[in-house]
């Protein structure tokens, strides 16, 4: 079980592997942490012509609070957000999902990003996307977009993102006041893919009714669902 | 025909040059052009933790990155926890507890338990399992390796502790 051969590149600026990914269209793909593609190619299931890491790239592992939100770069690692204290405070729901996402030998190498342009229909990520109304600045030929989760992930393995554009950072908004959340899946193994899993939220008023309530299902579609809001009977 | 790369990397303090092909997968690199095969290859997919090895100290899967990936980086494997003839600490327990039987899977055990000790000294249950739950053993069914880690946190927080402190009865 090896990879079939394939070109590597290591740009060091986005400029540069957005060129890359440009004039190699559809025969390339983007690497960031591996634990996604990398099985994919081991097993032959994925045949890139050339692999574009990001990891070369100055400046693409940040994590850090903005405005109140939780913003990720494109390369900073899923063990980094879990080692940033602010998260659990801002987005508990987001720092709880955490360590669900495989084990923490594959959240040390793994991305953020890289598990959201991925987009498994059983990934934790994309469902506690969904649910926290998350931004992706996404980077490309024609320069910079800003895309909601809700637009984000189109069906299986697939998202908005264009062969030459790049998950460049996410941006977690923090959860509003008086917001109740729950996060929870069945898996065969802790750690292994979840067979279904449920991210949710509920917000009050101050006056405790209740504002906004948000389930969403994750391994149980093509991409995460948002069934439509819960009416008020 | 693609080109292969350059790349250098420091194992268990040794610097190391290697030409490779892009697809040569870190693990087949210490395994097979640098002869260090304590690492073991497992489920090639990133689930078994067989091939688990330390970058900078954290535990990483080597067969899910690539060489190329790590040029550059800092690597530890079971080759490099003790000087030769010496068992760590850590290997010490999982002999005591009895944590291994095969021993296919233990590698990648130790290196395992030893970020888990690096960041938690005297961890807690529930993240030993955590970080036990990264590696699969077919063999022992688990809790002599639970039993190991805790033996190795001791063993680490009082070096001069006895070797046999947790009452398994040594033979002859």
């Amino acid at each position: 079980m090896k990879p079939a051969p394939f070109d590597y590149a290591a740009p060091t600026s986005l400029d540069e592997a957005v060129e890359l990914l440009a004039a190699n269209e559809g025969e390339s793909k983007v690497l960031a942490g591996g634990q996604s593609l990398m099985p994919l190619l081991n097993m032959r299931l994925a045949r890139p012509g050339l692999l574009v890491d990001l990891a070369r790239i100055p400046g693409l592992d940040y994590v850090r609070e903005e405005n109140g939100a939780v913003v990720i770069g494109a390369m900073a690692r899923q063990r980094a957000l879990e080692r940033f204290a602010p998260a659990a405070t801002l987005a508990p729901l987001l720092a709880a999902s955490l360590e669900h996402v495989a084990h923490p030998q594959n959240r040390n190498q793994g991305t953020v990003c890289g598990s959201l342009a991925h987009a498994d229909p059983a990934a934790e990520l994309p469902a506690v996307a969904l649910t926290l109304d998350a931004t992706f600045r996404v980077v490309g030929p024609n320069g910079s977009r800003e895309v909601a989760a809700k637009d984000f992930f189109v069906t299986y393995l697939t998202t908005v993102l264009e062969s030459s554009e790049i998950l460049a950072e996410v941006r977690f908004p923090a959860q509003a006041p008086r917001t109740g959340w729950a996060f929870d899946e069945v898996a065969r193994r802790h750690g292994d893919f979840a067979m279904c899993g449920v991210s949710t939220t509920v917000t009050l008023d101050a006056s405790g009714a209740c504002r906004d309530a948000r389930v969403v299902l994750f391994g149980v579609g093509a991409t995460p669902i948002a069934p439509r809001a819960p009416s008020r009977r | 025909m693609i080109a292969k790369r350059s790349i250098s990397l420091t194992v268990n303090g040794v610097r190391y040059e290697a030409t490779v092909e892009p697809r040569l997968t870190l693990v087949d690199l210490l395994r097979n052009e640098l002869g260090l095969t304590g690492t073991h290859v497992g489920c090639e997919h990133g689930v078994c933790g067989a091939c688990t090895v330390l970058i900078s100290g954290k535990a990483v899967r080597s067969c899910i990155l690539l060489a190329v990936q790590a040029d550059g980086a800092d690597i530890t494997t079971v080759e490099g926890l003790s000087p030769s003839g010496q068992l760590h600490p850590i290997q010490q327990a999982f002999q005591e507890q009895h944590g291994l039987q095969c021993g296919f899977c233990t590698p990648g055990f130790l290196l395992s338990v030893k970020e888990l000790l690096a960041d938690h000294p005297d961890p807690t249950d529930e993240q030993i399992k955590e970080t036990l739950g990264g590696n699969i053993c077919r063999c022992t069914g688990y809790q002599s390796i639970f039993a190991a880690v805790k033996c190795a946190a001791r063993k680490l927080a009082d070096p001069a502790a006895g070797a046999l402190a947790t009452g398994v009865a040594q033979v002859g």
